[in-house]
């Protein structure tokens, strides 16, 4: 469903990104899997994890100096569910139909569990770029430390939280969490312990609004919008 | 000359020979220096593990993790609204601007965008934050090198800025005001003169600041040509904000990817400054600050009226689908790359924070320095510890 583009979008042409998006199919080649494109806001392009390095390398010689981040995402729902299966849960959508699971993988697509991210920057263009690349079962991936140095901590961040391994990395310890500690926090099938041992009060944040004063609270508010231009 | 007696010759020989000892049991090896985690250069609990030999660093290792809260995890958790409860407290010394880019965010997936006087609001506590931020920076970077007086200064003037903070929004540090579509509330009456006169006041208090340390003698013995990141290591670790301007990289993201706020409808400059030392992370962010004043006095002249909410629903649910959006902090270039399915609350936030990239470059710029320098870069860097640690 992600990767539908929105009826109002197809009219708008971002013509800098069109042609950024072009230059990078041909620098990247066989390297580019899938491309996704908001128009304004910003490109995503899926490259082959075999050629993460060069992917990076490749980018860098376009005139993605600038590095941003480094990151992963665990696609996969987690099995306590999003409250961790409060008594809380689903108490907003009592009278709505269940929703369905959603698996989808995201602008640009993916197939497997782990997706990797990077976030460039090219400060000739002005434009930003995410690039993503799927991780196979083992879960290891070239390191890119010595096109961005910036990367390193990026990637031991990665490596504690995820678990995916960066060859070629020297130091692969863990940055924030204990030496000792088991687990990979950030991925989806880490419980969150403090959910666990009390439900979360959070969950229904907002009261609900007696039937009688709805109507009459709507009214207000759009004579409010009204009164002011009625700009949004 | 005499001839020593063997007496004589023994004792010399013996002396010799305890010195060679003495030579040779003192290990003259490295030595490791932990500064930190509790130092006031490292706002927060930040180690950095020095390995010296004599008065010069050969390794510098930064440890944390001693404030790491799992922000990103805790997100997952949580709806919309509530996460800006906890990004408020990413960088706590300019809170109101770590939200904006998060609600940006969201505003973008939702395709939804607040009413112009929501954004001019936002642009004037967006930039008020900073110049809270900042003044203690400017004081700061004083006690860390041996001056005192800056830092009273500074907490005495930043406290206008935070008064001001508190007005509107409520909190003195984690206003939690910006909503999706909008603000909570409007400006209160009589705020827009008070602040006027506040601007002036930050402007004598950059002046002071101007006089006490950048025309000091003994600051730019101690800043200048300390601490050096040349442009293409600067853009490599990706430091943003003051740190990457002062390598001279003339780039500022209020100005070169606007994501909507009232930057580009008043008249400002962008300082950069080409020697990439200590001195210039200092004076970049003194010009910062009075930019920044700058900024807000004209912003204040031309609110425009309206609404200060758009129409949104009361529960909130952002469409699936992913965005980036970073926005030029105090600190430097704040990201959030949401990932959403739908939901009440955001699938994955990733948080690109400022420190993190700009603190990575410790190892690399702390090669070879003298120990009384590390704290000046350290300082000259300028991070907050719950911005790297989140």
């Amino acid at each position: 469903m992600t990767d539908e583009t929105p009826p109002d979008e197809t009219q708008k042409i971002d013509e800098e990104r069109d042609a950024l998006l072009a230059d990078l199919s041909e620098g990247l080649n066989e390297i580019l899997i899938e491309s996704h494109l908001r128009p304004h806001e910003d490109l995503w392009i899926r490259v082959d994890k075999n050629h993460w390095q060069d992917a990076a390398q490749i980018a860098k010689s376009m005139g993605f100096a600038y590095f941003g981040f480094i990151s992963a995402i665990d696609w996969q729902l987690a099995p306590e569910g999003r409250y961790e299966d409060t008594e809380f849960d689903g108490g907003l959508d009592e009278e709505e139909d269940p929703v369905e699971p959603d698996n989808s993988t995201g602008y640009a697509g993916g197939e497997t569990r782990f997706q990797l991210l990077m976030q460039l920057y090219s400060l000739e263009r002005q434009l930003g770029l995410v690039v993503k690349a799927d991780l196979g079962d083992d879960m290891t991936v070239d390191s890119v430390r010595e096109v961005f140095p910036g990367a390193d901590w990026h990637e031991r961040e990665t490596h504690e939280m995820f678990g995916i391994s960066f060859a070629g990395h020297p130091t692969l310890q863990p940055l924030y969490l204990p030496t000792e500690f088991e687990g990979h926090p950030l991925r989806k099938d880490f419980p969150l312990l403090a959910r666990q041992v009390k439900p979360w009060p959070g969950v229904v944040d907002i009261e609900e609004i007696p039937e009688h004063l709805e109507a009459q609270l709507e009214a207000e508010v759009m004579a409010a919008f009204e009164a002011n231009g009625g700009a949004s | 000359m005499t001839a020593t007696s063997d007496r004589e010759q023994m004792a010399y020989v013996s002396a010799q020979a305890a010195d060679a000892r003495v030579n040779v049991e003192l290990d003259t090896g490295d030595m490791t220096l932990n500064i930190g985690p509790q130092h006031p250069a490292t706002h927060g609990t930040l180690r950095i593990a020095c390995q010296l030999d004599g008065e010069q660093v050969v390794v510098a290792e930064p440890i944390m993790g001693y404030m790491h809260r799992g922000y990103e995890k805790l997100c997952e958790v949580r709806t919309y609204p509530q996460c800006t409860t906890l990004i408020n407290r990413i960088d706590w010394l300019g809170s109101f601007a770590n939200e904006v880019p998060f609600i940006l965010a969201a505003e973008r997936l939702m395709e939804v965008e607040a009413p112009p006087r929501a954004q001019w609001i936002r642009t004037i506590l967006f930039e008020l934050s900073r110049i809270a931020n900042l003044a203690l920076f400017l004081g700061d970077m004083g006690v860390q090198i041996g001056a005192l007086t800056p830092v009273f200064f500074a907490f005495r003037d930043r406290e206008r800025v935070l008064n001001q903070i508190e007005e509107v929004t409520g909190g003195r540090f984690h206003p939690n005001f910006d909503r999706i579509g909008g603000l909570k509330d409007d400006l209160p009456k009589g705020w827009i003169e008070e602040t006027h006169a506040v601007m002036i006041k930050m402007r004598t208090f950059c002046d002071e600041m101007e006089d006490l340390l950048v025309g000091n003698e003994i600051f730019q013995a101690r800043c200048r040509g300390v601490g050096v990141i040349p442009s293409d290591v600067a853009l490599g670790y990706g430091l943003s904000g003051a740190n990457l301007r002062a390598s001279g990289v003339d780039w500022d993201l209020r100005r070169d990817a606007n994501p909507g706020l009232a930057w580009n409808e008043v008249d400002w400059k962008v300082w950069t400054h080409p020697d990439g030392d200590s001195f210039a992370r200092y004076w970049v962010r003194l010009q910062e600050t009075r930019e920044a004043t700058r900024i807000v006095d004209q912003l204040l002249g031309g609110i425009p009226s309206g609404p200060i909410m758009a129409k949104v629903p009361r529960i909130i649910k952002v469409p699936a689908g992913e965005a980036y959006l970073s926005t030029e902090n105090p600190l430097g270039e704040m990201g959030y790359y949401v990932v959403s399915k739908g939901d009440l609350g955001p699938f994955r936030v990733k948080i690109r924070t400022p420190s993190f990239n700009n603190i990575s470059v410790v190892p690399w710029v702390m090669k070879g320095v003298y120990v009384p320098d590390v704290i000046t870069i350290l300082g000259s860097l300028y991070f907050i510890l719950g911005d790297i640690d989140r």
